[in-house]
């Protein structure tokens, strides 16, 4: 690692090995990371008068015991159940990680309920259509176009 | 199986007969699963943890598929272990890092790494050499398939398959692709790739993931969305657009430099190939640099009488736990630089 430092006008250069530059409380920041990003949601999540007022309330997952403030330490929650339970304070840190996403279109695995499976199909097809009006709105035929194709295919 | 087996060959990922190969190194896709009706990683006590271990790797061990596999105890090995695990790219530093039980099961080959108690119960991973996105998601989901016809995982309809982490949710896919990169790097290109690449919602990360940095010119290039669009579309936009855009945008700064800074380019690789036949005393991270820069000189043409392979195989056979393993003891980092040194100019003279 090379450091420059110029104090009172007076330049000093060092070279130091990544063990040293440690030791001296140097580090070098890599691009932001989606858990950096994470965290930093979090925290501006955490100073809003809605949260505060869930937070009063104590929601506790039965399940795991987790609570969201536990949550905004670590940023990972406890439970599969935890998104169900929190839900309402997950939703806006899911969509701004995810693209404002909000709803799975991938693969089911192999052994899923039939209630899930089928709720799945419903959520997708009306996703679909959703964005289909959004793409004829917006005059884009092509993807309005591609849409339309998965939306036969899952009739 | 043992680790010294592995720390004297070459990754089967570092082929260079693979399908843009000069400049993509590797293909990986990795699934993030959670086993349904239990407590996330972060809540589990050992014991959950270890049964959650001793189901996932039954399962697993006993896939009819997988061809020869076999299991790491990762909790009880040591340190250096661990490291070479993490220098071939089989498992995490998260899982290397991590606490109780927790394991992995790597094919022979390693082109198929299953961690277990990672940040989820289980990732599963599947490699191939050069831009092989397509054929890496045929067999991970095979094989995600079959693990999830006998466990059964979390997943909700809504938010599709539950991760510990919410960046992880719906798919829990994770497409990435290491590329090598020098020719972008030394026209200034880097800053561009990386401001279309946060455009794209895409990661850019170091050698070896997550919070590390880009050492020699390597990149990882991933998804960051992981609900609302469908593994297949991932996939397909990797195979067929990011990354051949990518590849072409490194060959045409490569033709650049080629065209007009013939005597930069010659004399960057000279200068890499100089050091490396003789220093006494190299670090790691010089290692990665110089060999990055030999690397871009034998795949430019500028570079004839030293082989890709013997390139590829330095960058593994360099690194601190390869080294450590391979001389069958610690050793001090001096002592790894006067080793890797010795290991270069015995390869390259």
């Amino acid at each position: 690692m090379h450091l420059t430092e110029i104090v009172d006008g007076h330049r000093t250069e060092s070279h130091l090995c990544q063990a040293c530059a440690q030791k001296e409380g140097i580090t070098v920041k890599s691009q932001l990371s989606l858990n950096e990003l994470l965290s930093s949601l979090i925290a501006a999540h955490q100073q809003t008068d809605e949260t505060a007022a869930i937070e009063k309330a104590g929601k506790v997952c039965d399940d795991c015991g987790m609570t969201m403030d536990t949550f905004r330490k670590q940023a990972l929650l406890g439970c599969p159940n935890d998104y169900k339970v929190f839900e309402d304070d997950l939703r806006d840190i899911i969509e701004k990680t995810q693209d404002d996403n909000s709803l799975h279109i991938g693969k089911t695995p192999p052994l899923t309920s039939s209630e899930e499976a089928e709720s799945k199909e419903k959520n997708i097809t009306e996703e679909l259509k959703r964005r289909l009006d959004l793409a004829v709105k917006t005059e884009d035929y092509e993807l309005a176009a591609k849409l339309r194709d998965q939306l036969k295919a899952l009739s | 199986m043992r680790l010294t087996d592995l720390s004297m060959k070459i990754s089967r990922w570092f082929d260079p007969a693979a399908p843009l190969s000069d400049i993509v190194i590797s293909s990986r896709i990795r699934l993030a699963r959670n086993l349904a009706s239990r407590k996330f990683i972060t809540r589990c006590s050992s014991e959950e943890k270890n049964e959650i271990l001793q189901t996932l790797k039954g399962v697993i061990l006993n896939l009819p598929s997988l061809g020869d596999i076999f299991f790491i105890d990762i909790e009880h090995g040591t340190t250096i272990e661990r490291d070479l695990l993490v220098e071939r790219q089989l498992i995490s530093r998260n899982l290397a890092a991590g606490t109780g039980p927790r394991g992995a099961v790597i094919a022979q080959n390693e082109l198929f790494a299953a961690q277990i108690n990672e940040e989820d119960h289980l990732r599963l991973c599947v490699l191939a050499p050069g831009l092989n996105i397509e054929k890496c998601w045929l067999r991970i989901n095979e094989i995600d398939d079959a693990i999830g016809s006998k466990v059964q995982y979390a997943f909700s309809s809504k938010y599709g398959f539950l991760t510990a982490c919410p960046t992880n949710l719906g798919t829990g896919i994770r497409v990435s692709v290491m590329m090598h990169l020098p020719a972008l790097k030394m026209t200034d290109q880097l800053k561009k790739l990386f401001e279309s690449a946060r455009d794209m919602n895409l990661a850019v990360r170091g050698l070896f993931g997550e919070g590390t940095e880009a050492i020699g010119d390597f990149f990882q290039i991933s998804n960051q969305v992981t609900l609302g669009i469908s593994e297949q579309q991932i996939v397909e936009d990797f195979q067929n657009l990011i990354i051949p855009k990518i590849v072409e945008y490194e060959r045409i700064a490569r033709d650049k430099l080629l065209a007009s800074e013939l005597n930069i380019l010659d004399d960057k690789i000279a200068r890499a190939l100089a050091l490396l036949k003789s220093a006494k005393l190299i670090s790691s991270h010089e290692a990665m640099f110089l060999l990055s820069n030999l690397r871009m000189g034998i795949n430019m043409g500028r570079v004839k009488e030293i082989s890709i392979e013997t390139v590829n195989e330095l960058f593994l056979l360099t690194q601190p736990a390869h080294l450590q393993i391979n001389k069958g003891r610690p050793l001090t980092p001096e002592q790894r630089d006067i080793l890797r040194a010795e290991t270069l100019r015995a390869k390259l003279n």
